[in-house]
Formats: C-alpha cells, sequence, structure tokens
C-alpha cells in the first residue's frame, strides 16, 4: 500500500511526504487540522485506479477532510474494502514523471523504466509515445552506480534543474530494491513541485516473499491481516500454501504445477455439471503427511460454498501408501467434522498399496477414481448433487 | 544419447548432509547414478554412508572436482546460502550445477545469473527436480522408478507435472525429462533444452509443459517455429488462475492481459505445437505422433 511504500522510501532517503494514516473519520480530520491547509484524502488499499473509483479527494478544511474520509472509509475499490485512509497536505505537482525498477524476467535481469512525459497516465503514454518511456536495463551484478544514476536520468531526460536532485533520488531507489529486496519499486507520480524539488508524491513496492522469509523478518508488519480472506489466514496460520477461489469443489494436491492443472480439469468437468468451478487452490507438497492432510481438509471443508472435495497426488518421492495412510489418518483426526464427499484419485508410485489402503479403510465419504480426469468429473458430479 | 547427463556423469551433492540432501542423496544412489562425494566445509575429511554408499565429504567444490573427477553438482544447500554456494560451483567451473532449493530470493538468482554469463557452467534451477536420463543418472529428486529409457525428451516448469506426464508415456520411456523450475529467474530455459533435444539423435519427439507468468512460453514458441524440426507437444497449467494470485511458484502469476495460459496456448499452436488441455490430453497427443514415428 501507499503509505507502506512511502515508510520503505523515507527509510533509504527517498524524499517523500509521509502524511498521517486514519482508520476513522475523525482521525482524518485532526490529522488535517495539525497540518492545516488544504489536505488530500487518499484510500490505502492495494490496488491501482484508486482516484478514478473516488478514493482520493482534495479537501480544503479539515471538515472536508473528515466528511471525504467517512465516504472513503468502507468504499470497495476493485473488490478491496478500504480500511484506513492517507492524510497528506496537498503539494500540487508542476510536472509529473514516471519512473520504476523491476524484475524483468524475460531478460533475467533488472530494469528501469521512466518518462518524463507524464507520471499516472504513464500506460496511455506508452500507447501514444513509446519513445517517451525509457527502458532502460540494469546489471544484476553492478547495479546502479553513481555513473548508472546519471545515465539513467540523461536518457530520461529529466530537466537540467532537477538532474542532481533526480540523480540522489534514483540511487536511493535502488536502495529501496536492492535493500529490501523488492520485485518492483515504483514511483508515480514522480512530482515536480513548487521551487523545483523532486518529490515520490505515490508509490508501490512489490516485496520478493522469499527474500522476506530468509533475511527481511521485519516485513511481516507490512501484512495487513485483517484484509486477507478469512480461509486463507487460517491457512496462512498452518503453513499452507492456499487460495481461496470462488467455486464448490475444493481441492487438494500436491506440487504448485499438478494443483494448478487440477483447476484447469475441474473447470473442464464442471463445464457438464451446472457449471460448478474449483473452490481453491492447495499445495500440500510433496511431503503430504496425516498432518499436512487434516489441516488441508480442515481449512477446506469450513469453506461454507464447498460441496465436494478432490484430493489429487501423484506419488513421486512420497509414494501412494504413505499419501493413503495420510489421507486415512486425516480423517481419524477430524471425525464427524468431515461431512463433504471426497473424491481421491492416487498415481504413481506404489499406487497399488495406496488404493488398497483406501479400499480397506471403506469410509462412507471417500470414492476412489483411477484417472485424474474421471476424477474431476465425478468431483464435479457430487458438487453439483449436492 | 540424453541432453546435459548421462552414465558418464559423476556427481557431487552440495548440502548432502543435510536432511533433504542426506534423503535425496540416498535416492540418487539408489537410482543408480554415479553420486562420488559431497561438499560441506565443516565436515570436510569425514565420510558418510548413503544408500550403502561411503562417500566421502570434501571443503569445497574445487577440492571435490579435483578428488573425484566430478562434473555434476547437485544443490540442496538452504535459500540463504544458495548464492554463495552457486557462485563456489560457478568458480569452480563445474559443467552442470543442479539447485533443487525452493525458496531462493529472486534478486540471488538474478546475480547468480548474471555471473554465469561467460562462464562454463550450466545451470538448472533453482526451486526445480532436477534432471533424469532414465537408466542412465539421475540429479535431483525425480522419482527415478516412474519410467524407462526412450524416444521422448520432457521439459517442464513444473516438478509433479513432470511425474505426471512421465507416468502418462511410461510405455514409450524418456531421452532425458528435465524440470527447470517455475521461479521468475532461472538458469536453463525452455528453449535451451529445446535446442538440445532438437540436437539430440536419440530424441524423437519432445513434450513441454508450461505454465502462466512471463512469456517464457511464448519466446519458446518463437524458437520452435525457427528451429525446431522435431514434433513438439505442449501443456499449459492455470488456464482457470485469477488474475494477481501467485499459484505456489512465485513466478505463477497473471499480471494484465500477459502470462495468461490462453495467450500461451495460442503462441504455441501458431507455432505448429499441439496443446492438450489437460495432462492425459497433451499424452494422448504425444502418443499418436509416436506411434507413427
Amino acid at each position: 500500500m501507499e503509505f507502506q511504500a512511502k515508510e520503505l522510501f523515507a527509510k533509504h532517503g527517498v524524499a517523500t511526504t509521509l502524511g498521517v494514516v486514519a482508520e476513522t473519520p475523525e482521525a482524518a480530520r485532526a490529522a488535517a487540522e495539525e497540518m492545516g491547509g488544504v489536505t488530500v484524502v487518499k484510500a490505502q488499499v492495494k490496488a491501482g485506479g484508486r482516484g478514478k473509483a473516488g478514493g482520493v479527494k482534495i479537501a480544503k478544511t479539515a471538515d472536508e477532510a473528515e466528511s471525504y474520509a467517512r465516504d472513503i472509509l468502507g468504499m470497495e475499490i476493485k473488490g478491496l474494502t478500504v480500511n484506513r485512509v492517507l492524510v497528506t497536505p496537498a503539494t500540487p505537482p508542476v510536472e509529473e514523471y514516471y519512473f520504476s525498477f523491476l524484475l524483468d524476467r524475460s531478460n533475467r535481469s533488472h530494469l528501469c523504466i521512466a518518462s518524463v512525459e507524464g507520471g499516472v497516465e504513464i500506460e496511455e503514454v506508452a500507447k501514444t509515445n513509446p519513445d517517451a518511456v525509457k527502458k532502460i536495463r540494469v546489471d544484476a551484478l553492478e547495479g546502479v552506480t553513481p555513473e548508472k544514476a546519471a545515465a539513467i536520468v540523461d536518457e530520461a531526460k529529466f530537466p537540467a534543474a532537477l538532474r542532481d536532485q533526480a540523480i540522489e533520488m534514483v540511487q536511493a531507489l535502488w536502495k529501496v530494491y536492492v535493500e529490501e529486496d523488492a520485485t518492483l519499486v515504483e514511483v508515480n507520480p514522480l512530482a515536480r513541485l513548487e521551487g523545483d524539488k523532486l518529490e515520490a508524491l505515490d508509490g508501490k513496492v512489490s516485496l520478493d516473499d522469499n527474500a522476506s522469509e530468509v533475511r527481511h523478518p521485519d516485513h511481516e508488519q507490512f501484512e495487513i491481516r485483517e484484509e486477507a480472506d478469512p480461509l486463507e489466514a487460517k491457512a496462512k496460520d498452518k503453513g499452507l500454501n492456499y487460495v481461496k477461489l470462488d467455486g464448490q469443489v475444493g481441492i487438494i494436491g500436491n506440487g504448485a504445477g499438478l494443483v494448478m492443472s487440477t483447476l484447469d480439469v475441474v473447470a473442464y468437468a464442471g463445464e457438464a455439471h451446472g457449471g460448478v468451478k474449483p473452490a481453491n487452490f492447495l499445495d500440500i507438497g510433496g511431503g503430504a503427511n496425516a498432518q499436512v492432510m487434516a489441516d488441508g481438509l480442515d481449512v477446506i471443508i469450513n469453506d461454507p460454498q464447498v460441496k465436494s472435495v478432490f484430493v489429487n497426488v501423484f506419488g513421486g518421492i512420497t509414494a501412494c501408501d504413505e499419501v493413503a495412510n495420510g489421507i486415512v489418518g486425516a480423517l481419524k483426526i477430524l471425525g464427524d467434522e468431515e461431512s463433504k464427499p471426497l473424491v481421491v484419485r492416487l498415481d504413481g508410485n506404489n499406487v497399488e498399496e495406496g488404493r488398497r489402503i483406501l479400499d480397506e479403510f471403506n469410509h462412507p465419504l471417500v470414492t476412489q477414481v483411477d484417472t485424474m480426469d474421471g476424477a474431476a468429473d465425478k468431483a464435479a458430479e457430487l458438487a453439483h448433487q449436492a | 544419447m540424453s541432453i546435459y547427463l548421462n552414465s558418464d556423469s559423476k556427481i557431487i551433492v552440495q548440502g548432502m548432509t543435510g536432511g533433504m540432501g542426506a534423503k535425496h542423496t540416498t535416492l540418487m544412489v539408489e537410482s543408480g547414478a554415479n553420486i562420488v562425494g559431497g561438499v560441506n566445509a565443516r565436515k570436510a575429511g569425514t565420510t558418510v554412508e548413503l544408500g550403502g554408499k561411503e562417500l566421502p565429504v570434501f571443503g569445497t567444490v574445487e577440492e571435490a572436482m579435483k578428488e573425484t573427477g566430478a562434473n555434476v553438482s547437485v544443490a540442496f544447500v538452504p535459500p540463504a546460502f544458495t548464492k554463495d554456494a552457486c557462485i563456489e560451483a560457478i568458480d569452480a567451473e563445474i559443467p552442470l550445477l543442479v539447485v533443487i532449493t525452493e525458496g531462493v530470493p529472486v534478486l540471488d538468482t538474478a546475480e547468480v545469473v548474471a555471473y554465469l554469463e561467460g562462464k562454463n557452467t550450466r545451470m538448472i534451477g533453482p526451486n526445480c527436480p532436477g534432471i533424469i536420463t532414465p537408466e542412465e543418472s539421475l540429479a535431483g529428486i525425480t522419482p527415478h522408478t516412474i519410467a524407462g529409457k526412450g524416444p521422448v525428451g520432457l521439459v517442464s516448469k513444473s516438478g509433479t507435472l513432470t511425474y505426471q506426464m512421465m507416468y502418462e508415456l511410461k510405455d514409450f520411456g524418456f531421452t532425458t525429462a528435465i524440470g527447470i523450475g517455475g521461479d521468475p529467474i532461472i538458469g536453463t530455459t525452455h528453449i535451451d533444452a529445446l535446442e538440445a533435444f532438437e540436437n539430440d539423435p536419440e530424441t524423437k519427439a519432445i513434450v513441454m509443459i508450461g505454465e502462466i507468468g512471463g512469456d517464457a512460453e511464448e519466446r519458446a514458441a518463437a524458437y520452435i517455429k525457427e528451429h525446431v524440426t522435431k514434433p513438439v507437444v505442449g501443456y499449459v497449467a492455470g488456464f482457470t488462475a485469477p488474475e494477481g494470485k501467485t499459484m505456489g511458484h512465485a513466478g505463477a502469476i497473471v499480471s494484465g492481459s500477459s502470462g495468461t495460459a490462453q495467450a500461451k496456448k495460442e503462441a504455441l499452436e501458431a507455432a505448429g505445437v499441439k496443446v492438450g488441455k489437460t495432462p492425459s490430453e497433451t499424452a494422448a497427443l504425444m502418443r499418436e505422433i509416436l506411434e507413427k514415428l
């Protein structure tokens, strides 16, 4: 979110105005009073197009700030509820620019994108005047040296009056990118204010989860729990790789690729069964032991939308008999809580033994189907009937 | 024949004494792969018995290569140390480096990939199942029991989909199956593997498995159109994935209109690649091709 990006900007010496985060109209009013003069009240959600959605207002007085905050708080922008606003002094820009560093997957390196031809409308500029949007490759080993920063500023054609400030800011933004392990650091707009002052008026930072895990324990503060789906929050607590979707067939599988593929196969199968769809993505990884299976099932059956569950496991490193024992163990752990039909497809190492274990367990809610396509069809059928 | 890995491959394991490393070294030894030792600076000079084989532990990759003639390293080191382990192996000029480790910071991988430029090492991964040339060698975690030797070359972003596809086509078998990993930045790409399979006389047909995110499949499609004469069958996972949500693999995220499964499918089909809607349909398409060969 903007206010978090600005905190990271400030930490690394990028010129910006932090403002005050308010969760109530009264707090917004107090912030505006403190600042005096004209303020901007901005919705804080992880989505673009906040201005167009009515989530950014200029308030001439503290009264107005309060009333705008009342309108904006609780508003939905791209499906996200606004729970906080950022109040900042209004600093009308003389000119607006765009600047970002990002991971360039195609070139397996980093990329800098800069334009002095307009900030917030950058996508429009990219279409109508692509030459005005400079894309400059950054070598992953060399990074952004003072010389590189100067080269970027000159290539992007920043005004001479701002050159030194721009070089400094480019280096500071690169520090945010590298030292925080970001995959995107974006300033939009980067503003030229009265008196030729360069400032990051709005921004966005995407952090690399892997790096946050390995070397940035402090990044946890940027996760805002109440905005996560409650099932996703529960899954996260249990260390599960779960994404809530909007369907009726719960999905459990091992390996990200296989689970993604399972979602597709279920969606195709659903076309013949009233259009039922996958309810989630859940990758239980290679282990697939009883506890992980139980945790996964527990999250999925507590999703009120779920009518049936499809367990799709390929026994690779973990043989199918271990997976079958995991399912049996999970059903014992859950007991009567498990009340939704379960379609299980096992394939791979030791598949005969795995299937035998489930046959023997003979749970009334468990159906085994040998192929992925067949099992998806069965799970979709059961979800549709329910 | 095969690509990158064969019965002459001598393999060392970086991180052999850790949990994952020890478990999978055992499985690699059991598969018949020629594992010749491991690297752990703190345990240099000792030996470890894994899979019934007494394996020496060396202080550095360089030393291990000198003593054993190793030409492949498989890395299981924790993500925080993966970058240093890779740099060490590249400096020692190991010909093939397979990085299994999941969760490597992407800036670290970007640095390693930049460091590889002009060096003598091919890197596969990170966050991948590695590479198997059935009945010859295994450098990674792919179960060696799924399928035997045969005419199919397989390259995939996803581990379990690699296994699934090997299983579906086990009656035909594989020259080499390689999992390149689902991270946003990886060493060996689809294009690298396609080029190697095209040049491998034993490989008669190629299965390419992709997933949402990035434009690797689109670029592979352009490469196939220009350079690949062998039949290629494709599969892309993630048709129903919603925009903006990460699906397990760090790279598997659709942003805006780029990186969708539909766009990848269309690009591949435009290059003459038959694309299956599901893994089984993909296998069936490959079967048709193989039966005509």
